[in-house]
């Protein structure tokens, strides 16, 4: 008896460990970076964020411009990922044929399964071509006119820079939303949405004005984690975006962001000041993306508890 | 009488349009994966052959295959899964378990669906501070380190999630026998949830074998074949980067060889689990 005591504490505290563990791995990354990054905070203070000096030869190293092309391309894959996810899972909580619900599911999901390096290929060598024949012209011609945001598509017409990264990462974030999406309008109450349809509500109207004000948290949530996945995308950004440092007016133009210039630089950064402002802009990246992601976190979690206190 | 005729006409129509919008999204995201799929299978068809999985990566210019990167990528998810599959089940146990009380396992869960969506590339950063700066060379090791830590998330949310669908009147069966709570679980709740935590330790394996950015500059890579994990290592995801972005018409078809054997694993793979386990993962 007093055997299997000390087994059960034994089994219990080794479990503890690797729970623990988990906990170590996070606070360990965190450490690390800022160690690794402390000689370039030092050296270049608080203004290394802002500023988009970025001259290994210098040794003077700045982040805007890495930063720049990180959220530009996040907020253009959110832009275009976020109305698409939103139909996505419409059409597979509302419109879809219960035995196709499954299957068409799991396609979604396998978008998320492709390797994003596959992204970067199918990105640089079929869809940058073919975006820089048919649509830039096109988006040139048309929103190219607008006054303001006009310059936004003007520049060079050769399929890679900030834009089709952009539109990469959609594609790319668009699985996580959509399954977040599904999932939370899947947990709305069906007698809410059968009240609606009794009243004579449309299936559009018991969508926007039912689920999506029931589940909002939760959809929140889902747009964060896609935005956490886009902020940190490195190989399918590094093949279209261009590896350029410089900020553009023009979104056609090719940029850099924070995990495609680490993609590029950091095996071959020459100075100790280039590697440290390099895992600089790792640690900004990291602690960003932290922070988006306990928000979804906390998001869903809410949702979760309302789920909770209803039943 | 008119007028809510004709509003009820444009609450239809709404519902119409609204509808078809829907099925365009969900038509344009199949579309980006059956233009995806084509294109791998038309450019890397030609790439298949027998060579493909017997010769090293070669000289631009000359014949080659992809044996080595194959190799170096097995010898490192293998190794990586190797160590994150008793660390990641440990962890899994403990919060599903044990987790009921306590701040531990909140924290662990919160902390942990974090690094699950974690940029991979700061993994390699921190690999590259912590152990390949130390020793001064990159390494396999390095390589799998890294992958062992995007690995380990996988494995500890999938546990967790199998482990609480095991009936809690098992569990009471079991201690009503006597058994001890150890055992309880390694006999009782590990094996009746067996399958589903392998489906997570091949979600694990899924995942790692496509990732190339933490690899850049732990593993780096190897021109010749080594089995040697202590040195750097060729392994599929940086060959292709570093073939797909080269000049050389020979390493571009090979990149695309490359890249059709790893989509379709990774695919065939993720398929295989949601047809093992048919229940939310």
């Amino acid at each position: 008896m007093r055997i299997q005591r000390i087994q059960d504490a034994i089994f219990h505290q080794v479990t503890r460990f690797f729970a623990f563990s988990v906990l170590a791995i996070m606070a360990a990354i965190m450490g690390s970076l800022l160690y690794g990054a402390w000689p370039a905070l030092q050296e270049f203070g608080a203004g290394f964020p802002f500023s988009a000096e970025w001259n290994p030869v210098a040794d003077r190293f700045g982040g805007l411009i890495s930063i720049y092309g990180t959220l530009a391309t996040s907020v253009i894959a959110l832009v275009v990922a976020i109305p698409v996810s939103f139909g996505i899972a419409i059409f597979l909580t509302e419109l879809c044929p219960p035995k196709l619900r499954g299957a068409l599911g799991i396609a979604v999901e396998l978008l998320a399964a492709v390797p994003s390096i596959i992204y970067g290929m199918w990105g640089l060598f079929v869809f940058a071509p073919l975006f820089a024949d048919y649509v830039q012209p096109v988006l040139a011609a048309t929103l190219g006119n607008v006054p303001l945001v006009g310059n936004l598509f003007q520049g060079p017409q050769n399929g890679i820079g900030i834009l089709s990264a952009g539109l990469i990462l959609s594609v790319m974030v668009i699985p996580f939303i959509a399954s977040v999406m599904r999932d939370v309008f899947e947990v709305v109450p069906g007698i809410l949405k059968e009240s609606a349809y009794g009243l004579g509500a449309t299936t559009w109207e018991v969508v926007w004005n039912i689920v999506l004000p029931y589940t909002r948290v939760g959809v929140i949530g889902g747009v964060m984690l896609g935005l956490g996945r886009a902020l940190g995308e490195t190989m399918a950004v590094t093949f279209v975006i261009g590896n350029a440092h410089r900020i553009s007016p023009s979104l056609f133009d090719a940029g850099n962001s924070i995990a495609s210039t680490l993609a590029n630089e950091f095996a071959e950064a020459a100075s100790d000041l280039h590697v440290s402002s390099l895992i600089a802009l790792g640690l900004i990246l990291f602690f960003v993306t932290f922070i988006v992601l306990s928000l979804s976190k906390l998001l869903l979690m809410r949702l979760g508890r309302m789920e909770g206190e209803k039943t | 009488m008119s007028n809510s005729a004709a509003l009820y006409a444009k609450r239809v129509r709404t519902n119409r349009l609204a509808l078809f919008l829907s099925l365009v999204a969900m038509g344009v995201g199949m579309a980006f994966l059956a233009w995806i799929l084509i294109v791998l299978l038309i450019k890397g068809f030609g790439a298949l052959s027998i060579s493909l999985f017997t010769m090293s990566t070669p000289a631009p210019g000359s014949d080659g295959g992809l044996y080595n990167a194959i190799l170096g990528s097995a010898m490192m998810v293998g190794a990586s899964t190797f160590i994150a599959t008793p660390i990641g089940i440990l962890a899994g146990i403990y919060l599903s378990e044990y987790g009921r009380s306590g701040w531990l396992a909140p924290a662990t869960r919160f902390i942990n669906d974090i690094l699950l969506s974690a940029p991979s590339i700061v993994i390699g950063v921190f690999i590259y501070a912590m152990y390949v700066a130390q020793v001064q060379h990159f390494s396999g090791w390095a390589g799998s380190l890294a992958l062992t830590l995007i690995a380990i998330p996988v494995v500890v949310r999938t546990t967790e999630n199998m482990l609480n669908l095991v009936p809690g009147s098992l569990r009471e069966a079991a201690a009503a026998l006597g058994a001890p709570r150890w055992k309880i679980v390694i006999s009782v709740v590990l094996r009746a949830a067996k399958a589903g935590v392998l489906t997570g330790i091949l979600l694990a394996v899924a995942r790692v074998s496509g990732e190339t950015a933490p690899l850049l500059f732990t593993a780096l890579n190897n021109q010749f074949t080594s089995y040697d994990m202590n040195a750097p290592m060729a392994n599929l995801p940086v060959v292709i980067f570093q073939f797909a972005m080269s000049p050389y018409e020979n390493w571009n078809s090979l990149a695309w060889g490359g890249a059709i054997i790893i989509t379709f694993g990774v695919l065939c793979l993720n398929i295989l689990v949601r047809i093992m386990f048919r229940k939310k993962i």
